[in-house]
């Protein structure tokens, strides 16, 4: 089975707030540390992968921000001037500066144009062979349909021009399962978790892209084991006992406990949710991936770093260092 | 009285706004029925998600569009006593757009024209961020239209949750636009315009010239549609920053969400837009966090092996009904041992949320603090709950300004 370090191209998407970005930007610390040459690129400029990285900022060029990851952040214009530049061989290409950004305000109106740029750059990249793996961390499952379908889009609106022949290379490259693949982020919450069945039903009715996998973020972790729990459960009743020998606010402690098993049944059945409709709509080999929660001061590279190693146990990778 | 009991009375329109995931539809929905719990005022909820089981919640099957009631039974059923109406709607943004063509269309011809276009579709689905301006145009419909006392939305999940703020304005900008005059010069004469053949050459090597024609017809229709499409824009903007409208900025104490609501919160103070309240959603309980807590975690952990795991398992043992297993003072000692080393984990959580809030109350003082609920919220019951921490804030924070 294709694993997702094998792949050429990985989309991650998911609903907003599930850790998307961390969640990519791991994938690619891992892919680099397992000695590929990764690219991270960030699709919605919002600057989340800059801080995850704890870098200044991210622009279009690919900056390096660890040992064999480059990072960038998508820009449509940028992408344009470089479309330009290796495609189009207009004689006037100086006088392109001012009318680029003419362009950018038609490709906002017109579908699929901003979408295929973006998306034409990725492809691009996975066909020069400059990295061995290109992550993009994806717009929000809602977006991420148009995004990856654009290509398909423009082959049914555009009927000549140059954008309609490029699609073809790049449907090549993103209908691959070999090469490309999407993960879904989730978290074990509600919303979340109906969402992403959602976005995989709807990315195989309207794409040919192919899911790579499921990753459940920020899972809670099971505090007793099965003899345990029930003693847990019971320790209300020396409430008086515990309060003599660690002071009153030991009842805090007790409801801490018992609201993190409250909040991991829950989201233990939402993940119980998502397998049953995965294996329903025939999705049942699809790897679940699962992140534990993190109790961790801080956020940046070191969460990225903690998501990067529980990422490669699950996957068994190797990493070189 | 909380700030948000005094919004719920007094005005018109409240945005539930923040990013998404941190349960602004539920929220909005809750906000509802708190209304209707305290005034005997005629409310309706507007959401965007089409989360079903938000609708039955509500007790109702689905709700689309046209503003549906709850009915008074169900709310008898969960044993809550309402003075008010509630009625609940979904934005559905296609449809909203067909309805502004039709609105705004001079004639049936342009109609017809613009609804048939193969561009339309996907158009209206994408172009000037048109699902937060189809949002705020339709708010502004149903407050226009007077039924309701008080309109409490839940807004399109926006990327940037300042999208939605800007939307109608950048509606009005774009016909003003660069863009709209070059679409829409007759398609010929722009081959013959010097300024823009290099342009033209450009577009038409890469789309081909035939997907031009399209958006310039399009456009052309688009553009009949001016004055109509400008004049709501700049009523639905007026709508925004006026006082009878409020925001609801909601978030968790997470990073991310509270970094956004952050700024959200500057971005409505810059554009004179009223911030009512900041709700912080899915709160631990902020004692976890208290160094007494700590003391008796430790304290815990130091005694777990002793003489306490010892009384514990007495105490257990006598208590136990039947054929109950009785746990030795061993397995009572590992419980107590893990309990006090996982506290440390979730009160780490809780101290972060705690300097979240701090940087909330810098923005906004007074944050209502929602706590985390054990489940999910899936009925009106479960809604009122979350009302009544809208309602009773424990701090007591008095109504600003």
């Amino acid at each position: 089975m294709t694993t997702l370090l094998d792949l050429d191209l990985v989309w991650v998407t998911g609903k907003g707030g599930v850790g998307k970005t961390t969640v990519a930007a791991a994938l690619a610390e891992l892919a680099s540390g397992a000695g590929l040459r990764t690219l991270v690129c960030e699709m919605d400029a919002k600057g989340a992968l800059a801080r995850a990285f704890d870098v200044q900022e991210l622009v279009f060029e690919p900056t390096e921000v660890l040992p064999r990851l480059e990072a960038m952040t998508m820009n449509t214009e940028d992408a344009l001037r470089e479309y330009l530049r290796l495609f189009v061989r207009v004689p006037l290409l100086g006088r392109i500066g001012p009318l680029a950004s003419t362009f950018d305000f038609v490709a906002d109106a017109a579908p699929g144009v901003k979408e295929i740029l973006a998306v034409g750059k990725l492809c691009y990249e996975v066909r020069e062979q400059r990295y061995d793996l290109v992550v993009v961390d994806a717009e929000a499952s809602g977006h991420i349909v148009s995004q990856i379908g654009a290509a398909k889009v423009i082959g049914d609106l555009v009927h000549v021009g140059l954008v309609r022949d490029q699609t073809e290379w790049m449907l090549d490259i993103l209908e691959d399962p070999q090469r490309t693949g999407v993960v879904v982020a989730t978290t074990p919450e509600e919303m979340p978790v109906t969402e992403s069945i959602e976005l995989l039903r709807r990315l195989r009715a309207e794409t040919g892209a192919h899911p790579a996998a499921v990753v459940a973020n920020r899972v809670l972790p099971v505090l007793f084991d099965r003899r345990q729990q029930p003693v847990a459960d019971r320790l209300p009743e020396a409430l008086d006992l515990l309060g003599e020998a660690a002071g009153a606010s030991v009842a805090t402690v007790l409801e801490a406990a018992e609201l993190n098993e409250a909040r991991r049944r829950t989201g233990a059945g939402h993940l119980d949710r998502l397998r049953h409709e995965l294996s329903a709509d025939g999705l049942g080999d699809l790897p679940m991936i699962t992140v534990p929660e993190l109790f961790v001061r801080s956020h940046g590279p070191r969460v990225v770093t903690l998501v990067a190693e529980a990422l490669s146990a699950e996957l068994d990778v190797e990493v070189a260092g | 009285m909380t700030e948000l009991d005094g919004l719920l009375a007094s005005r018109e329109m409240l945005l539930v706004a923040g990013s998404g995931g941190v349960g602004k539809t539920t929220v909005a929905a809750a906000l509802g029925i708190a209304a209707v719990q305290r005034h005997s005022a005629r409310v309706l909820v507007v959401t965007v998600d089409p989360a079903r089981r938000l609708a039955s919640a509500l007790g109702l099957e689905e709700f689309g569009n046209e503003p549906v009631p709850i009915p008074g039974a169900a709310f008898e059923e969960a044993g809550l006593a309402v003075r008010g109406e509630l009625h609940a709607a979904m934005l559905d943004t296609k449809a909203g757009w067909d309805a502004l063509i039709e609105r705004h269309a001079p004639d049936a011809e342009v109609r017809e024209a613009v609804l048939d276009n193969p561009l339309y579709q996907n158009i209206t689905g994408r172009f000037v961020h048109s699902h937060d301006y189809l949002a705020m145009e339709q708010l502004h419909d149903l407050h226009a239209a007077g039924e309701y006392d008080l309109v409490i939305v839940d807004t399109p999940p926006s990327r940037n949750a300042i999208s939605i703020l800007d939307a109608p304005g950048r509606m009005a900008d774009f016909f003003g636009s660069r863009l709209l005059r070059w679409l829409t010069v007759p398609y010929r004469s722009r081959l013959f315009s010097v300024a823009s053949r290099p342009f033209q050459q450009v577009a038409d090597r890469i789309l081909g010239s035939r997907f031009l024609q399209d958006i310039a017809d399009f456009f052309i229709l688009f553009q009949t549609m001016e004055s109509g499409f400008v004049k709501r824009a700049r009523e639905v903007e007026a709508m925004l920053v006026d006082p009878r409208t409020a925001f609801v900025v909601v978030t968790t104490l997470e990073t991310a969400p509270s970094h956004e609501a952050e700024y959200l919160a500057a971005a409505l103070e810059r554009r004179g837009m009223p911030l009512g309240a900041v709700i912080a959603n899915r709160v631990l309980p902020p004692e976890i966090a208290s160094p007494e807590a700590a003391d008796s975690a430790a304290r815990l952990a130091s005694e777990a092996h002793g003489e306490l795991a010892e009384r514990v398992a007495d105490r257990l043992a006598e208590t136990v009904d039947g054929a109950g297993d009785v746990p030795g003072s061993e397995l009572v000692g590992n419980v107590l041992a893990d309990l006090s080393r996982r506290f440390d984990d979730i009160a780490v959580v809780a101290a972060r949320e705690g300097d979240r809030r701090s940087d909330l109350e810098a923005v906004s003082p007074g944050v209502v603090t929602v706590p985390w609920m054990r489940g999910d919220i899936h009925d009106l019951a479960g809604l009122a709950e979350l009302a009544s921490h809208l309602r009773d804030h424990p701090d007591g924070a008095e109504s600003r300004r």
